[in-house]
């Protein structure tokens, strides 16, 4: 038992810092994607995260596989992408669906382009797929501070979100915050895909985002309340990804989000909040 | 009588249109006011304006004493998610906002007002309710409970009591009285001309233009009746710019 589920963590630093970086990831993620998925924004995480890849292989061209330099682009890049989509959204016929979709094809391919023009496969690999267990000092800083960063604004910024994703027509009667709150809010998205990119790579960095927040909104049946189950939801597939891939012997990342992907299709039949079982259970109806 | 607000030349609109043009007039502190007239005679513009949510593209709304925040205001249809999931209690809570601010705690002695807004419109029973199981009347019922806890000096309602029950109107009615007995200023868009007839004193019939604008009885006479439809219809898609005189 212990040599299961322990052992591995004791006597690997490699697998301590994978588990403290996507346990990091979890906490500051499982916010972060309820609200991306109350504001039916699943799929734009999505997007956002395949356009970081381009800033960040620019980084990797003129500093190779560099923390700060590979940070800095993939953050630049998604912000200017989501401002980009946003302003085609309003100012063409497009919708922002489709100018995400456009925009993120576009990155994906110009990334690829970008590393392979340098780099290896083994390079291009570890920015598609990331490298959960080659997380340096550096880098597990880097997402501790995201984690921490972003569940303190959070805090601060709970109340105009909530009101600016449910009735924004009343938070723009009464205050002036829907603006900034959409702008700051749409940074921590970046901010923490960025982190997710790092650890779970371009591809699945959305992973430890949307599967928790989607998972727990089937279990509860309200904000708060989704937030936590996310929140537990992604340690515990962190882990248990972890310990998984390790005695299986294949690759980390995927596992992690394999367990999420287990998690979401366990919440579909059994939540408690609307999941298959409780709408289809037969239940006698009520008096009123 | 002071007034609450005035329009000076006020010209609203969408893409250069007018959709209200040239009004000029005032609202008295504690009016009780319909504002009526046909489809696209720039009703809904008028409040939203007042409101502050649309600029001026011609002449100014002045506003005495009150800043557009200061006022509630109720749109048409709402952009509420439904399936947002927060409950009846939460949700009227917001009307709390500009007391409470990003930080402010609830406290006891704003959530016992949350209670009794709930229980005045009557909904007692349903605080723990999820917003997304009220039906159409309750919903309404509900976002009145939240302009009562937003306590504002002018209220601004936008087609009220469309798509709604008798006894609800009737309970609804009976606040839109109750703010009016506190001196507060309400202004309510309005198709239901014997219920404004019978509750509200005073009102405005609107044709983009001010067609009539003054005790309810006279204002909604059947010549000024005709006379807005006529002009609401001859709307001109290759409108000229205008160059009347502010």
């Amino acid at each position: 038992m212990y040599d299961y589920l322990i052992a591995p963590f004791s006597e690997f630093e490699f697998m301590r810092r994978a588990l403290v970086g996507s346990i990091a990831l979890s906490l500051a993620g499982a916010p972060v994607g309820v609200f991306l998925m109350l504001r039916r924004m699943s799929l734009t995480g999505d997007a956002m995260a395949h356009a970081i890849l381009p800033g960040a292989a620019i980084g990797y061209l003129l500093a190779g596989l560099s923390l700060g330099a590979m940070t800095a682009g993939g953050l630049i890049a998604g912000v200017l992408v989501a401002l980009a989509a946003g302003a085609v959204a309003r100012f063409t016929a497009l919708r922002e669906d489709a100018s995400l979709a456009a925009f993120y094809l576009i990155s994906l391919a110009l990334g690829v382009t970008i590393v392979s023009l340098r780099g290896s496969n083994v390079d291009l690999l570890h920015l598609l797929f990331g490298s959960v267990l080659a997380l340096d000092e550096a880098t597990l800083l880097l997402l501790a501070v995201i984690s921490t960063a972003t569940l303190v604004i959070f805090a601060a910024l709970y109340r105009p979100l909530v009101l600016e994703t449910l009735d924004p027509g009343y938070l723009a009667s009464v205050s002036g915050a829907g603006a900034p709150t959409q702008l700051v809010f749409l940074c921590l998205v970046v901010l923490n895909l960025v982190g997710g990119f790092h650890a779970l790579g371009t591809l699945m960095a959305v992973g430890l985002m949307m599967l928790p927040a989607a998972s727990a909104r089937l279990w509860a049946e309200d904000v708060t309340a989704a937030i936590a189950i996310a929140m537990g939801m992604g340690v515990v597939a962190s882990y248990a990804g972890l310990v998984l891939s390790y005695h299986a012997g294949v690759p980390s990342g995927p596992v992690i989000i394999l367990v999420c992907g287990a998690f979401y299709i366990l919440s579909l039949f059994f939540g408690r909040a609307s999941g298959l079982i409780r709408l289809f259970s037969g239940r006698q109806h009520l008096e009123a | 009588m002071s007034s609450v607000l005035r329009f000076r030349d006020l010209t609203l609109g969408y893409d250069r249109h007018p959709a209200v043009h040239h009004l000029a007039g005032e609202i008295e502190r504690g009016a009780l006011l319909a504002v009526c007239g046909p489809n696209g005679a720039g009703k809904s513009t008028l409040l939203k304006g007042i409101a502050g949510v649309l600029r001026p593209i011609g002449g100014r709304i002045e506003r005495m004493g009150c800043e557009p925040r200061q006022i509630a205001y109720l749109p048409q249809a709402a952009d509420i998610d439904r399936s947002f999931p927060i409950s009846v209690f939460d949700m009227v809570a917001m009307g709390h906002w500009r007391s409470m601010g990003l930080f402010g705690g609830l406290g006891q002695a704003r959530k016992l007002k949350v209670f009794d807004a709930i229980a005045a419109v009557g909904l007692t029973g349903f605080e723990d309710r999820s917003i997304g199981t009220l039906s159409g009347g309750q919903m309404q019922r509900m976002l009145f409970a939240r302009l009562l806890l937003q306590d504002a000096p002018v209220i601004l309602l936008d087609e009220p009591f469309t798509a709604i029950d008798a006894r609800t109107m009737a309970d609804l009615v009976d606040i839109v009285k109750r703010w009016h007995g506190e001196n507060r200023t309400v202004i309510a868009v309005l198709h239901d001309f014997e219920m404004v007839r019978e509750h509200f004193p005073q009102t405005l019939l609107l044709a983009r233009e001010k067609v009539a604008w003054g005790d309810t009885r006279e204002t909604l006479s059947a010549e000024n009746l005709l006379r807005a439809r006529r002009i609401v219809e001859a709307f001109d898609r290759e409108a000229l710019e205008c160059t009347r005189a502010a």
